[in-house]
């Protein structure tokens, strides 16, 4: 179980390796598809089927939406002039990962092995779940009844990215 | 723990991609790879040992369930994940037709 999570997650790291140093930008998308679906495959090995639904659709989306950007505009990566700056970021980039590897030192003492982690509020969840909510599936039962405002605030941002969107793309540019 | 380790090394890997690189449809696939190291971390956490499929079923009274809450939260974040994937997009199309160039240091010296 860890063994074949662990393979899959080399595999994710090196799609992620070539997406970012990709020369031409659509096969550097496509194999961003690779560490989405990685993460399907990920999901259902962890017993999470809903989820693993649910980033099927969106990774496809995703992809379709990110082809026809770059398509729609151009696919080389120009890299004519070397970045005078490239250094700055490389250096940050170093001093980001040692602190954020410290913190990482410091959080794995209150975490749990894997798959050895208990149901510590997830326990009155589950009890009579079903007969509170009516659903048998205890994500739906936490999503729509337990949390439903939650799922409301959402449905809020999934309403205000796609007027923004629409606003976006409608606006005349100043020549 | 090797999970969780390799778990943070692709984030690791998204962080870097969104420090170093100038291209913006990349640092776009640089946070959308943080974005899914986040997301297999808290379905990581909820993981038990030996659990089932967290759908009740009244004949098993049992049954252990691996933890359905973490799994409620991260179905709520890939959603939200996509609406600013898709912004994002739009945002990226109106620069490109403006600027004609996708290279973010281009960008910054043609505003002065």
């Amino acid at each position: 179980m860890e063994l074949a999570l662990s393979v899959i997650l080399v595999l994710m790291i090196l799609g992620a390796l070539f997406a970012i140093h990709a020369k031409d930008l659509l096969s550097a998308v496509i194999s961003c598809s690779i560490v989405g679906y990685g993460l399907v495959i990920c999901f259902l090995l962890l017993k999470a089927p809903d989820l693993a639904i649910v980033q099927i659709v969106v990774e496809t989306i995703t992809l379709v939406i990110m082809v026809a950007v770059v398509l729609d505009s151009t696919r080389q990566e120009p890299f004519t002039r070397p970045d005078p700056q490239g250094w700055v970021n490389i250096a940050a980039a170093i001093i980001i990962v040692v602190v954020l590897f410290f913190f990482l030192k410091v959080a794995s003492g209150s975490l749990d092995h894997f798959g050895r982690g208990t149901l510590r509020m997830a326990q009155h969840y589950i009890e009579g779940a079903a007969a509170k909510t009516g659903s048998a599936n205890l994500v739906t039962g936490v999503i729509f009844d337990f949390r439903g405002y939650d799922t409301l605030g959402e449905a809020t941002v999934l309403v205000t990215a796609v007027l923004g969107t629409l606003a976006i793309l409608r606006i005349k540019g100043k020549k | 723990m090797i999970v969780y380790l390799l778990c943070f090394v692709l984030f690791l890997t998204g962080l870097y991609g969104v420090i170093t690189r100038r291209n913006l449809v990349k640092i776009v696939i640089s946070l959308s790879i943080m974005e899914f190291s986040l997301f297999l971390f808290l379905a990581l956490i909820g993981y038990v040992e030996g659990g089932t499929v967290p759908i009740v079923d009244p004949a098993d009274t049992g049954a252990v369930y691996v933890d359905p809450l973490p799994q409620a939260m991260v179905l709520t974040a890939i959603v939200i994940g996509l609406a600013t994937t898709a912004m994002l997009m739009a945002v990226i199309i109106r620069v490109y037709r403006k600027y004609k160039t996708m290279d973010i240091r281009e960008i910054k010296n043609l505003r002065g």
